[in-house]
């Protein structure tokens, strides 16, 4: 019996979400048993006797064949134990929690950015193939591909926060705006707003716009850039043509005919956007010294806190691949001609 | 001017008589394409001046970029220093020509490793197809889906922080593409007439793959290269910056931003004039792919 071919689709997305999950999980579990500390030893410490070692190595099942390890390692994960953080002491988990909203709110942002200033720039070049926008457009694109993003941010912070005094410095808030307005959601923008706290929502506002600005020049080079080519695509439709030839005034002709087909493909470009600046923002949160969870991973790091380093890649390389694989779905569910 | 006249018409004779001529004359036509694209030729004469700057370092500079000259330290782009002095009172000419070196051994290391790997899967799992495509596919999928810098940065951590782990942990998700694009290619040739030919003379398996499918594959292969170098070049910069990459004293240009950073606001050169280097670098790649791609690959163009 053959399955409806809509829910034949989700059911393959579904399974290549879990194939790849468990690829996630399996590297980042060798990585975890490669690493030259001692999981033992970094519980018990130093002076604990060979009783108490041996105790905590089979309770943490290294006795036990890999793949059982691992079988056990994936129930910890999807039970939403990540392990305890040795640098905050606190399980991964909520200190994760705790960080994310910083980063949403930056991508979201960014995302949001790139989306309204990408896709008109696109449909402009495309309209004006070979003509100047056209050129000015491509060369943002290439500088938004090839600039580094952390440079770019410094740059920014060097002319608008230090020279021109336009925007406000590093990290989300002043020092005496901080921890004034409860944190309900942790965006920052969306709480103080809330409690209406107008003078800390402009204070977060001034903080936030250069980073998301600068992580949304990747996102607006890119959607710039693919909004162009699928314009350009739909533009030289036959359909386009009848339209003219009917009298159809250009503007509906663009955004009526043309975009409205351009609009269902840009949805897969949208969401490889989000994923790729959910994962991109750590550069950027260095810089802007952002409280993220590219900060997270990348303190981590340097003080060999592993299970916060693995912990935080498990969780944006999920939410990678998860918004990866849900914009694809989207896409075929939306696209009548691949449905 | 008759022996640049008679090699001009052996390039484009209707009829090559030998094989080297037939190559040489792809090459050619390719070439002629290419040049009429000025965009791409920028990017050409970029990589074509970073790859002389790499070679010509020792006469270029008058330092070797690591001795310190604490009496200089900060100096103000001039005369004496082009583009002034570091904390250290290195000269940061000197150091980004060096790390002009450093950039091209990460660009080249990553290639070395990654597309060898590339090819070998996606030819394989083109040419064989059934349940060896499915499960080579599905890995490279899986690669293909991986966040590359997070995971680069876990597999640094693991590893030990460097510029040979960076690059181990750069290949390891990099290749992936390739193999997507050595398998489609390996596809629409493995039905062909030639390839049947080869089969019939007894050539084997690994015969056909390692000389009639890969060297098929290859142009597809050196534009999306050429295309990635950009992204690979930020991604190694960026671990630079991190603090896992080159470590100082490397005048890795990622590296030498992170140590300038402290000193942005008062000393802007320290960091800034590096990621101009970056900048450059990576636009001359970007400039190059897209010349390529439209030379090797009219369809997709703009």
């Amino acid at each position: 019996m053959a399955l409806p071919p809509t829910l034949a689709k989700i059911l393959g997305v579904l399974s290549s979400l879990l194939l790849t999950f468990i690829g996630l999980t399996a590297i980042t579990f060798v990585i975890g048993r490669l690493m030259p500390a001692d999981p033992v030893l970094a519980i018990v410490g130093d002076r604990a006797s060979q009783e108490v070692y041996d105790q905590v190595y089979l309770q943490l099942g290294l006795d036990k064949p890999v793949y059982i390890q691992y079988l056990r390692y994936l129930e910890q994960l999807l039970e939403g134990d990540l392990g305890t953080s040795i640098m905050t002491a606190q399980p991964v988990m909520e200190d994760i929690l705790r960080f994310f909203p910083a980063t949403l709110e930056l991508a979201t942002v960014a995302t949001l950015l790139g989306i309204f200033v990408g896709i008109p720039m696109g449909v402009l070049a495309a309209v004006h193939q070979g003509r100047w926008p056209d050129h000015i457009v491509r060369v943002i694109g290439l500088i938004g591909y090839s600039a580094p993003i952390f440079w770019l941010g410094m740059v920014a912070l060097l002319v608008f926060y230090a020279k021109l005094g336009w925007v406000a410095g590093p990290g989300r808030l002043d020092v005496f705006y901080d921890g004034i307005v409860e944190p309900s959601t942790g965006i920052l923008m969306i709480d103080a707003a809330m409690s209406g706290e107008w003078d800390i929502f402009h204070n977060a506002l001034s903080h936030l716009i250069l980073p998301a600005s600068i992580l949304g020049t990747f996102a607006l080079a890119y959607i710039a850039r693919m909004t162009r080519s699928f314009m350009l695509d739909q533009l030289s439709q036959e359909y386009i043509l009848t339209a003219r030839v009917k009298g159809m005034p250009e503007r509906n002709v663009i955004w009526g005919h043309a975009f409205r087909n351009v609009l269902v493909q840009l949805i897969t470009i949208i969401g490889l956007t989000y994923a790729s600046l959910l994962e991109g923002s750590v550069l950027t949160e260095t810089v802007f010294s952002w409280p993220g969870i590219g900060q997270y991973i990348t303190n981590s790091l340097f003080n060999n806190d592993m299970n916060a380093v693995l912990g935080g890649t498990i969780v944006v390389g999920t939410c990678f691949v998860g918004i990866n694989m849900l914009s694809d779905l989207l896409y075929r569910l939306v696209d009548p001609r691949i449905r | 001017m008759a022996n640049a006249a008679t090699l001009r018409g052996w390039l484009l004779a209707e009829i090559p008589k030998s094989k080297t001529q037939a190559r040489c004359q792809r090459l050619f036509i390719g070439w002629l394409d290419f040049k009429r694209n000025p965009i791409a030729m920028i990017g050409l004469l970029i990589i074509v001046g970073l790859v002389t700057i790499a070679a010509l370092a020792p006469w270029i500079t008058t330092s070797d970029g690591l001795a310190l000259d604490l009496a200089n330290r900060l100096q103000p782009p001039g005369r004496e220093h082009w583009f002034g002095t570091d904390e250290l009172g290195r000269d940061i000419f000197d150091r980004i020509i060096w790390g002009s070196r450093i950039t091209l051994y990460i660009v080249a290391l990553v290639s070395i490793i990654v597309v060898p790997i590339g090819l070998m899967v996606g030819t394989v799992a083109g040419y064989l197809g059934g349940w060896v495509d499915s499960v080579l596919m599905r890995l490279t999928d899986i690669f293909l889906a991986f966040p590359r810098l997070i995971l680069a940065m876990a597999l640094v951590a693991v590893l030990g922080r460097g510029l040979e782990n960076a690059v181990l942990a750069i290949a390891l998700t990099t290749w992936s593409p390739f193999a997507r694009i050595a398998r489609a290619e390996a596809l629409t040739i493995r039905n062909s007439e030639f390839i049947l030919a080869a089969q019939m003379q007894g050539i084997s398996t690994v015969g056909i793959l390692a000389r009639h499918v890969t060297p098929l594959c290859m142009s597809s292969v050196i534009v999306r290269l050429t295309l990635d170098m950009a992204g690979i070049i930020l991604t190694a910069a960026g671990l630079g910056f991190l603090g896992l990459g080159a470590q100082p004293p490397t005048p890795e240009w990622g590296a030498m931003i992170s140590l300038g950073r402290q000193y942005l606001i008062d000393q802007w050169w320290v960091p800034t004039i590096p990621g101009v280097a970056i900048l450059v670098v990576s636009l001359g790649f970007n400039l190059l792919g897209d010349g390529l791609r439209d030379v090797f690959d009219p369809k997709s163009g703009h």
